[in-house]
């Protein structure tokens, strides 16, 4: 493997901008690393190389005449593919877009591009975000660099695929209940899910517009610290977007925090969590104890997990996220009808609701279906009130616990998920069981508070273990702090899986 | 067998959509204006692209605010947007952005001046506002093309109380509606556009033998001119009527529900669309992408503040300040800018009688001409004010004054430049008028002899030599002076 392929995004970054090596020089390892790996990762849905060796090429070009190219300059990133971008399609990895050519780029990608970032590519999800393994895309799934017959999460997959398995620097993912921590869990890097608000969704094709957020995936937390640098902001365009001043992540990443309090919240570390990630969370308590944190059990009691008499486990987090993102879904993939947006059929129709139907019922896959029939559900007179009304209360309790563990807390520690990598297959027959593999990150969506997934050990079968830390509203900065104090003290930073099949050789 | 005595009240309701006049759209940028070619004002935010997002316009909040104070209603605080989800080829991203359940005004009223100069109190439920949908256009038997042109245009909905009972009250309220918004400036509330269209919800309360029976409600859907929400609120009222004397107890609104009808502007009739049960379920939820609408008290004060004086307020004032009989009074407040010149040109010093009466005589007379109102002739206020003090000082004449009307709204300029120009300017040379009057008399002598005489016939001779005198001085002889001075001619010696 290329030693550039090594690097961190901010290395890369310094030895570009020392002249060590160029952005065509990085992005070249990168194309290389591609074109052998990704048969076997399938990360990438498409490959961008034209516009990325423009850009590499800006880039370059911007150093040699001395001027600044930017805070990302030369890294190459690669990002979900439910990013809008001019070039290259945005399918959202369904049939329904195969073909979708945005006339705009997403806020969040304009403004990495704007700071020299190289776009790769755009990587595999699950269908329209709607998963947690990446098997629901119809691009086919997508594979974990630790264990090839594993999933790597989703719905960013391929974002953390890619990102792992050392097929970009750096990825843009998207998360609605979990989609950019879990995968950065299972595949051993860091992601972040940033405040609701703090950056702009202009451009990203809406899934649950109430929980969407645009986050960084990366290998280490200062690189998730930069790219946060660049992405977070006030967006004219986006009216959820809150116009409130970004602090500068990377200043004061490396200063512990004195003293800092951390609640453990009882209802995520129950006996149902696998054991090994019981442990591995409770060394990672013993390493902030060491660091001089307070550490002391808080409650979330609306987000509890409960267990049913055969085992099964529920949870009003879960329930509550499955109708208002559903909601939110079935009216904002109204528009793919096969006249106004999206894959059109091509038998013929006897009329226009003919028509709809057949395009719908072609374009869309089953999960995508499934959840567009349950928030049509809903919302349906009748049931609005004992479903969505609902939710929005149960959803305003989840709110108000986390309010109140701020109140004595700076974070939140808990497990990002309740297992390692699945298998492939493990759990497409049940989806309820699927929707659980994002029981603890799905209130964090539902509050709209920050929460990153950083790596803090390997199980038994040499998969990665995720720890999430929450924060406050807006607290982006102490939870990335946080974050980099695990990492610093415990050494456990940019896990690298095992060689792939031509290392290995 | 005797009738019993039947009593039939018609109960009628409307929802009136106004566009409003706003440059851009209600959620993005794009020009918000008729009549260009299609799909020439679209941008991927008012096509509902993957991955756009809708941004408020508060100019159009502002507006609706506005109207929702001059209709008297609470303004209240908190106010959102809500997703009404239908499929439909003109409707692009198959949801849209509306308010359900907290519209921006709510619980006003308006009162409607009636024909025979009576005023009826209309309330009003609410008013919300909402993105227009496009356009369906069905030009070509081979397919049907969609203009989003339209799509995004703000559009106010004001719901009325069903407190109407005749298609004249109906068609009262929508004009008065017309006419507030108008003033508002908030709309040009043209017709022949679709800025306004309306939905009469119409039916009967029958009262005969002690029982009310209630026939069914029919809404009347997508009226786009006054003489079809006239012609449909009569024609339900008669079709409804006709229907229950066949089957009193069968066609009762308990029975039946609601239905949808259309109008057919060829047969003049109402035509059935569907039973209300097969309404759409919209499945309203809150907007996600948008924050609540926050309208503080300094906002509810600035609205207040805009408002200005409404009609009907000015038609009294009018009355008390300027002594205008009702009718005048009502022709001035035609629109705003009607009365704003009248108030204007009286602010100059201008008699507000000569002022009224040159609005009211040539002035209304070249706007009919015109097709425009009287406000839109070009007829400043300074040009109107020194017009009226000219006649008023006697250095015009009537006829000269409309001459000059004419003249300024064809070519501009100053009624004193004018009436040189045209040489209307009355003679202040005595001589020059007593050659005149001398001329008159010769030419006349039999007249002039049976004013001399005082005979019966007298008092009509005496007009018709000072018709002569005017006509001989070519409108220039100052009419003071000339019946002064047939008068000492001709008085008996």
């Amino acid at each position: 493997m290329n030693n550039l392929l090594k690097l961190s995004a901010l290395e890369l970054k310094n030895a570009i901008s020392r002249g060590d090596t160029t952005a065509t020089e990085a992005l070249e390892a990168y194309l290389h690393e591609i074109s052998v790996q990704d048969g076997a990762l399938r990360a990438y849905n498409e490959v961008l190389v034209d516009e990325a060796r423009d850009q590499a090429r800006r880039i370059d070009d911007m150093r040699k005449i001395g001027e600044s190219p930017g805070l990302l300059a030369g890294i190459p990133i690669a990002i979900k593919n439910n990013l809008c971008t001019t070039w290259g399609r945005t399918t959202c990895s369904s049939k329904m877009l195969a073909n979708f050519r945005a006339p705009y780029t997403a806020t969040a990608v304009a403004r990495i591009r704007q700071a020299g970032a190289v776009v790769l590519g755009k990587t595999n999800m699950d269908e329209f975000a709607m998963g947690s393994s990446t098997e629901n895309s119809a691009h086919g799934a997508s594979v974990n660099p630790w264990d090839l017959s594993r999933v790597p999460g989703g719905s960013s997959g391929g974002s953390a695929s890619a990102v792992a398995g050392s097929l970009c620097s750096a990825a843009l993912g998207s998360d609605t209940g979990g989609s950019i921590r879990q995968p950065a869990a299972l595949c051993g890097i860091v992601g972040l899910k940033p405040t609701y608000g703090r950056v702009s969704r202009y451009g990203l094709v809406a899934y649950g517009s109430s929980l969407d957020q645009i986050g960084p995936m990366t290998r280490d937390v200062a690189d998730c610290a930069a790219v946060m640098n660049v992405i977070a902001g006030h967006d004219p365009a986006d009216a959820t977007s809150l116009d409130r001043p970004v602090p500068d992540y990377l200043a004061n990443l490396d200063e512990p925090i004195k003293g800092l309090r951390i609640g453990l919240p009882r209802e995520f570390l129950s006996d149902a969590l696998d054991p090994e990630i019981h442990r591995a969370i409770e060394n990672a308590v013993e390493v902030y104890r060491s660091l001089g944190a307070e550490v002391k059990e808080v409650s979330l009691p609306h987000s509890r997990i409960d267990s049913g008499a055969g085992g099964e486990l529920s949870s009003f987090a879960v329930a509550c996220y499955y109708i208002v993102a559903t909601a939110e879904a079935s009216s904002n993939l109204a528009r793919y009808d096969g006249v106004h947006y999206g894959h059109r059929t091509e038998r013929d129709a006897a009329d226009i609701i003919d028509l709809y139907s057949r395009s719908r019922a072609e374009g869309f896959g089953d999960e995508v279906k499934r959840r567009i029939m349950l928030g049509t559900y809903v919302l349906s007179s009748g049931y609005y009130d004992a479903y969505y009304l609902k939710a929005l209360k149960v959803r305003r309790l989840i709110k108000n616990d986390f309010d109140e563990a701020f109140e004595t807390c700076d974070i939140l520690l808990c497990p990002t998920t309740p297992s390692p990598a699945f298998k492939m297959n493990e759990k497409t027959a049940d989806p309820l069981e699927m929707y659980l593999a994002d029981i603890y990150t799905i209130s964090v969506n539902l509050a709209g508070v920050p929460a990153i997934s950083i790596p803090v050990g390997l199980s038994s079968r040499n998969l990665p273990i995720g720890m999430q830390l929450i924060g406050g509203v807006f607290r982006e900065d102490v939870v990335l702090r946080a974050a980099r104090m695990f990492e610093k003290a415990s050494g456990i930073c940019r896990l690298t899986p095992p060689p792939l099949g031509r290392d290995a050789e | 067998m005797s009738e019993q005595a039947t009593e039939v009240l018609a109960i009628v309701g409307l929802e009136i959509h106004v566009e409003l006049a706003t440059e851009t759209k209600m959620f993005c940028r794009c020009r918000n204006r008729f009549g260009d070619p299609p799909n020439t004002n679209v941008c991927p935010v008012c096509i509902g692209m993957p991955g756009v997002l809708p941004v408020m316009n508060s100019k159009a909040v502002e507006y609706s605010l506005k109207v929702g104070q001059a209709l008297n209603c609470e303004l209240p605080s908190y106010s959102k947007w809500d997703r009404k989800s239908y499929y439909y080829p003109d409707l692009p991203k198959n949801y849209q952005i509306s308010q359900y359940d907290l519209p921006l005004c709510k619980d006003g009223y308006l009162d409607v001046p009636l024909p025979d100069g009576s005023s009826k109190r209309i309330r009003v439920l609410r008013a919300h506002l909402e993105e227009d949908a496009g356009k369906n256009i069905h030009d070509n038997p081979a397919h049907t093309g969609v203009d989003l042109n339209r799509a995004g245009v703000p559009l106010l909905e004001i719901v009325s109380q069903p407190d109407m009972n005749t298609p004249q009250e109906a068609l009262s309220f929508a004009r008065e509606m017309q006419r507030l918004v108008r003033w508002l400036g908030v709309s040009e509330a043209n017709m022949q556009m679709g800025h306004m269209r309306f939905e009469p919800n119409i039916n009967l309360h029958i009262t005969r033998g002690g029982t009310v029976y209630k026939t069914p409600i029919v809404e009347v859907k997508n009226l786009n001119s006054f003489k079809a929400l006239e012609g449909a609120v009569t024609h339900e009222l008669k079709r409804q009527y006709a229907q229950w004397l066949e089957d009193p107890e069968g066609f009762s609104l308990d029975r039946k529900g609601k239905q949808n009808r259309g109008w057919d502007d060829q047969r003049n009739i109402t035509v059935f669309q569907r039973e209300k049960e097969e309404a759409h379920d919209y499945r309203y939820f809150p907007e996600p992408d948008l924050p609540a609408v926050v309208v503080d008290d300094a906002w509810r004060e600035s609205i207040r503040a805009s408002i200005g004086e409404l009609p009907l307020a000015r038609r009294e004032r009018f009355i008390k300040q300027h002594q205008l009989g009702s009718k005048e009074a009502e022709a001035m407040i035609q629109d705003a800018d009607t009365g704003n010149l009248l108030d204007d040109a009286t602010a100059m010093g201008a008699p507000p009688r000569r002022v009224v009466n040159l609005m009211l005589g040539r002035m209304s007379a070249a706007a009919n001409e015109k097709g425009c109102a009287l406000g839109q002739l070009g007829v400043s206020a300074a040009q109107l004010s020194q017009l009226a003090i000219m006649l008023e000082e006697g250095k015009l004449n009537a006829t000269a004054g409309d001459k000059i009307i004419d003249h300024m709204i064809a070519n501009g300029g100053s009624p004193l430049e004018i009436a040189g120009k045209l040489n209307l300017l009355a003679e202040s040379n005595t001589a020059a008028v007593e050659q005149w009057v001398d001329q008159a008399i010769a030419a006349n002598p039999d007249p002039a002899q049976q004013v001399r005489s005082g005979d019966k016939k007298a008092k009509q001779a005496f007009g018709f030599l000072v018709g002569q005198v005017m006509r001989i001085s070519g409108g220039k002889a100052p009419p003071s002076a000339v019946k002064e001075l047939l008068e000492s001619k001709l008085s008996a010696k």
